[in-house]
């Protein structure tokens, strides 16, 4: 199936580790697909993964056109270190070109160059999008199971 | 889980075909690959022909082949053809009165709506990657040969009225007609 020049330029923008200038725009984007303003999470998510993590963006000459962002964690629950993402957003118009499968690639990428050999994610049950997302590129439940209560 | 013997022949019958959208195959060459019955398997494929899944080629080298998006149909839209996928409750009026029931019916619910979740995530091209990728090979998760569990004997203690409403959960029962 041929594809438009705006799918082409959408899967092929650059993907290159945030910067401090990348941040505004990555606030909007969640916002717009979430609904949700977050800029002081994005903020601490930023130079938390400058510490020790992963965010990257896919920047091309028309914006943002994606982000991810993961880090390597080890020992908790009992997990050896394993890298998790935290949070994959593609913007809408972008969509089913390839680019979140390539911010997916590239994050694992890091992961394996920081010595680890498993991804692991945690999504709301009811998110089809992002669930049916994360299985298409080959995850299936892990050996953990997510536990909560309420705190009356 | 265990899936009705319908369900299973429609996901067998829908990805086999899925795998090859150019290819069309009979009913009988498809039961003779799976080892199933051929009239059950026709019912099925009659049934997914009406729901515009598969399509039925007429004349000589005719069968079925695939006819719907692979990418956006989910193992969920195949399933919820044979099965009644909805969140209704199975419990009598009585055992609805009854605390120990309300309880085990919330505590099934959950595994419900952990399958049907993980059924509405997996698309058609998403099982046929997974197929080829053979992850059961390397994930230490029950491989699909037929163990001791799944022996004729094990198979119909299974399917026993007791024990088929804990595999199949409170709300995925067979589809009525």
């Amino acid at each position: 199936m041929a594809r438009t020049p705006r799918q082409r330029s959408d899967a092929e923008a650059p993907i290159r580790p945030a910067g401090a200038a990348d941040l505004p725009l990555v606030v909007a984007l969640d916002s717009e697909t979430t609904g949700l303003a977050k800029p002081e999470y994005w903020r601490e998510m930023f130079h938390r993964c400058a510490r020790s993590g992963f965010f990257l963006v896919a920047v091309d000459e028309s914006g943002l056109r994606g982000f991810i962002v993961g880090e390597v964690r080890a020992w908790e629950f009992g997990s050896p270190p394993c890298g998790w993402v935290f949070a994959v957003q593609v913007r809408p118009g972008a969509r089913q070109a390839g680019l979140g499968s390539r911010l997916f690639a590239a994050l694992c990428a890091a992961f394996r160059a920081a010595g680890v050999d498993r991804v692991r994610t945690m999504l709301a049950r009811d998110d089809t999008v992002i669930h049916a997302f994360f299985r298409s590129q080959g995850m299936m439940a892990g050996p953990f199971i997510q536990l909560e209560s309420r705190l009356d | 889980m265990r899936l009705q013997k319908a369900t299973a022949l429609a996901l067998y019958a829908v990805l086999e075909l899925a795998a090859d959208p150019e290819r069309q195959m009979t009913a009988v060459e498809m039961a003779e690959k799976y080892g199933i019955s051929t009239h059950h398997l026709a019912k099925v494929l009659r049934d997914l022909g009406r729901a515009g899944l598969v399509a039925a080629v007429r004349g000589v080298g005719g069968g079925y082949r695939f006819a719907g998006n692979a990418k956006r149909l989910t193992l969920m839209d195949v399933v919820r053809l044979f099965e009644d996928t909805s969140a209704g409750s199975d419990l009598s009026a009585e055992e609805a009165r009854q605390d120990i029931a309300q309880g085990l019916y919330f505590v099934l619910h959950e595994i419900d709506d952990q399958a049907a979740a993980t059924l509405r995530s997996i698309s058609l091209a998403t099982m046929l990657k997974l197929i080829a990728r053979r992850p059961w090979e390397s994930e230490g998760k029950p491989a699909p040969a037929r163990s001791a569990a799944q022996s004729p004997a094990a198979r119909s203690a299974a399917q026993s009225p007791a024990t088929r409403s804990a595999a199949h959960g409170p709300t995925m029962r067979r589809k009525p007609g």
